[in-house]
């Protein structure tokens, strides 16, 4: 593959004609050894993946590379594609619930919140403050449970490994709570068209509370190791710059454009739920590299634990589901008392609610950027076609521009700073 | 209670300003729940998607959504997701096509746009002219078939599997262990139509239930059609009567009268029960 040639002894003309500079470099390398610094490398292709543990899931990148430096970048995605937008078409509105659970695994609950969100659209329904109180409230934490996750790997990618394993600690009480609240710790389903499944109990408000109280101090902790290391620093300033032109251009969202410059938050710009009685600020990047991504989601994380703080303040009492009948079911409670309440559970639960004929695309703003679910209904129960815009997809398309020209080991500090999880990309 | 949707404020005067600045390009503008729907030419695609970014501030492409209407003479759909946020607005645009013409691509103005086409190739078929890489994503190497199209089984049509014989992963035709299962929940009487066994005359009707045979209208049909013949179950080996069983009767009847009563006092007195089974 490696032509050995030297170099040196070409006259200039020679050396720009390639036949006989073939010729001549067989004749050189039949009888003599190679001795150092005289090998010229053409451009070669390398398979980065499938299976990488810095690649955050199953993606192959076939690289070009001149030497070290990456000439070109080819994602093949789709290695983890279960059809899930063709098996929502099969399944009722409440059906097709669970599956937004494993598309983004690691934000499982935001995921489920522009599903319903879509649903509620079409249907028109309102949703009781307190089941839009809890849904904030959970979205949050899942946005630290899922940074937690990133910021982690960000660094393990890049050469640190203690702070990783910190973060995974905050990370496994979020699950707890998860878990506490929804009986699941990662695929919760536990939002629902109209509200949410259960309500939340004081006792685990309060754990929320201590939750927030005692784990953001040891996630300060992790940061403190890592924000101002000069190591970390060398291999993600400068890295992966993305400009506000590209970053528009290329459909970026979430931290991605933020850190690009570019203060544009759904949660600020298009508020869904209660997010407009929050107060919280919106972090913005001045350079676009890979740093600035990181400390856009350091600084997402004190936010979200502002938002988290407030809901636990505000919360009222109330019902934690749309009182309407014929689409959110009644309590288990109701049903042994009321012939009503058991048939709507009936019905509810096999035929399933109907959505007037329509088509909605609702978007908001998972951890990773803009999560967006098309929906178009045809007036039966299930629904006609639900395309989900995953945020990766855009992202990770503009690995090839990101890449060009940073060297092969900078992959893994791009990659981990577009936080990309293929359950959401490959769908 | 209020509305949990999220807030997008309208923008006043734009869906006939933008009316305006495409002119013939434009079919029918939609406005469903506060989302502005264009459906446009394909021809007009390319021209009303630069104005939408040069005069009136569209800036992102956010999604390129293909749906498929096997029904229709243009079967296939794609719809133009676009954001801006200068204005703070979403707009979606819509094209339809069949499956050979092509839709002229976006990857011209919006990089971002060639992923999202080669997604809708893969998923539909559906074809984009002057895109520079139009390759399947989503699928498998060497997938056939274009699986969200209406038309494409569930299931698919090849499953994947290791092979110890071959020592390599194979292909092979699906097999289902079980039948596919199609719950229809709907209504009977408002939901899909249903085909009855000796049902097959009633071709051709409205979709919705199925219409009950019209009574006969005239005497003379009336008096022609015979009565049904009810179906009974008079046979021996229909209802289990005969020979053997009346013996097994007969059997039963001549038990220990004394047995027989120990057992009646079980059944009536709760509190005598155990005893009795003591004693037996």
């Amino acid at each position: 593959m490696t032509t050995k040639v030297e170099i040196q002894t070409f006259p200039d003309e020679r050396a720009m004609d390639f036949d006989a500079a073939r010729k001549v470099d067989h004749e050189i390398v039949l009888d003599q050894p190679n001795t150092a610094g005289d090998e010229t490398i053409s451009n070669y292709t390398i398979n980065f993946g499938p299976q990488h543990p810095a690649a955050h899931g199953v993606l192959r990148l076939i690289m070009e590379l001149d030497g070290e430096i990456v000439e070109r970048v080819d994602p093949h995605v789709g290695l983890l594609h279960r059809g899930t937008e063709k098996l929502i078409e099969y399944k009722t509105y409440a059906q097709a619930l669970p599956y937004f659970d494993r598309l983004d695994y690691c934000s499982p609950m935001c995921m489920e919140h522009s599903y319903v969100l879509a649903v509620e659209k079409l249907l028109g329904l309102e949703v009781p403050l307190r089941a839009q109180y809890i849904r904030v409230l959970m979205a949050e934490l899942t946005r630290i449970s899922n940074h937690m996750l990133n910021l982690g790997s960000h660094v393990m990618d890049v050469g640190a490994m203690t702070p990783n394993l910190w973060l995974f600690e905050v990370r496994e009480d979020t699950m707890q709570l998860y878990e506490a609240v929804s009986g699941a710790r990662m695929h919760a389903n536990y939002f629902r068209v109209g509200g949410v499944h259960q309500d939340i109990p004081e006792k685990v408000l309060a754990q929320m509370s201590e939750f927030l109280d005692k784990r953001m101090p040891l996630f300060e902790d992790a940061m403190s190791l890592v924000v101002d290391n000069r190591i970390f620093k060398q291999r993600n300033v400068d890295i992966g710059v993305v400009s506000k032109e590209d970053a528009l251009a290329w459909g970026f969202s979430g931290p991605m454009i933020r850190a690009a410059g570019i203060p544009w938050d759904l949660r600020k710009s298009q508020p869904y739920e209660v997010y407009d009685r929050m107060d919280f600020d919106v972090p913005v990047g001045t350079k676009g590299d890979c740093y600035d991504r990181f400390m856009v989601r350091v600084e997402e994380v004190r936010q979200s634990a502002r938002i988290m703080r407030q809901c636990l303040a505000e919360m009222p009492k109330g019902p934690i589901g749309s009182l309407d009948r014929k689409v959110f079911p009644p309590k288990r409670g109701e049903m042994k008392q009321s012939m009503e309440a058991l048939i709507h559970h009936f019905k509810l639960y096999t035929e399933g609610y109907h959505v007037p004929a329509g088509e909605v695309y609702v978007a908001t703003e998972s951890p990773k950027g803009e999560f967006g679910v098309y929906l178009v209904a045809d007036g039966t129960n299930k629904p006609y076609r639900c395309k989900i815009r995953p945020t990766a997809f855009s992202h990770l398309q503009a690995m090839d521009f990101m890449m060009k020209g940073h060297m092969l080991a900078d992959t893994t500090a791009v990659l981990s700073a577009i936080d990309v999880v293929f359950g959401e990309c490959d769908r | 209670m209020s509305s949990a949707a999220p807030r997008i404020a309208e923008r006043d005067g734009f869906a006939a300003q933008y009316a305006k600045a495409i002119g013939k390009a434009l079919v029918d503008t939609k406005d469903h729940v506060g989302e502005l729907t264009f459906t446009v030419t394909r021809d007009g695609l390319v021209a009303a998607a630069k104005a939408l970014r040069d005069e009136f501030g569209y800036q992102q492409l956010m999604e390129i959504a293909g749906a498929d209407y096997p029904e229709r003479a243009e079967r296939f759909e794609v719809n133009y997701h676009f954001l801006s946020v200068t204005h703070n607005h979403r707009v979606r645009l819509k094209v339809k096509t069949d499956e050979e013409t092509p839709v002229p691509s976006l990857t011209g103005l919006w990089p971002v746009a060639n992923w999202l086409e080669r997604e809708v190739f893969d998923l539909y078929g559906v074809n984009f002219s002057n895109h520079p890489d139009l390759r399947r994503i989503l699928t498998d190497y060497g997938f056939e078939g274009h699986p969200l199209r209406k038309d494409f089984p569930m299931t698919g049509h090849v499953e994947l599997r290791y092979s110890e014989a071959e020592k390599r992963v194979v292909y092979e035709p699906v097999k289902l262990a079980q039948d596919f299962r199609s719950f229809d929940f709907l209504m009977p009487w408002e939901g899909p139509e249903y085909r009855l066994p000796g049902d097959e005359k009633a071709e051709g009707q409205a979709p919705g239930a199925p219409t009950p045979a019209k009574a006969p209208t005239s005497e003379k049909v009336a008096a022609k059609a015979p009565p049904p013949v009810p179906k009974t179950t008079d046979e021996k080996s229909d209802t289990g009567a005969g020979e053997p069983t009346n013996k097994k009767a007969e059997k039963q009847a001549r038990k220990p009268a004394a047995r027989k009563a120990d057992n009646a006092g079980g059944e009536t007195t709760a509190k005598d029960a155990p005893e009795t089974g003591d004693t037996e």
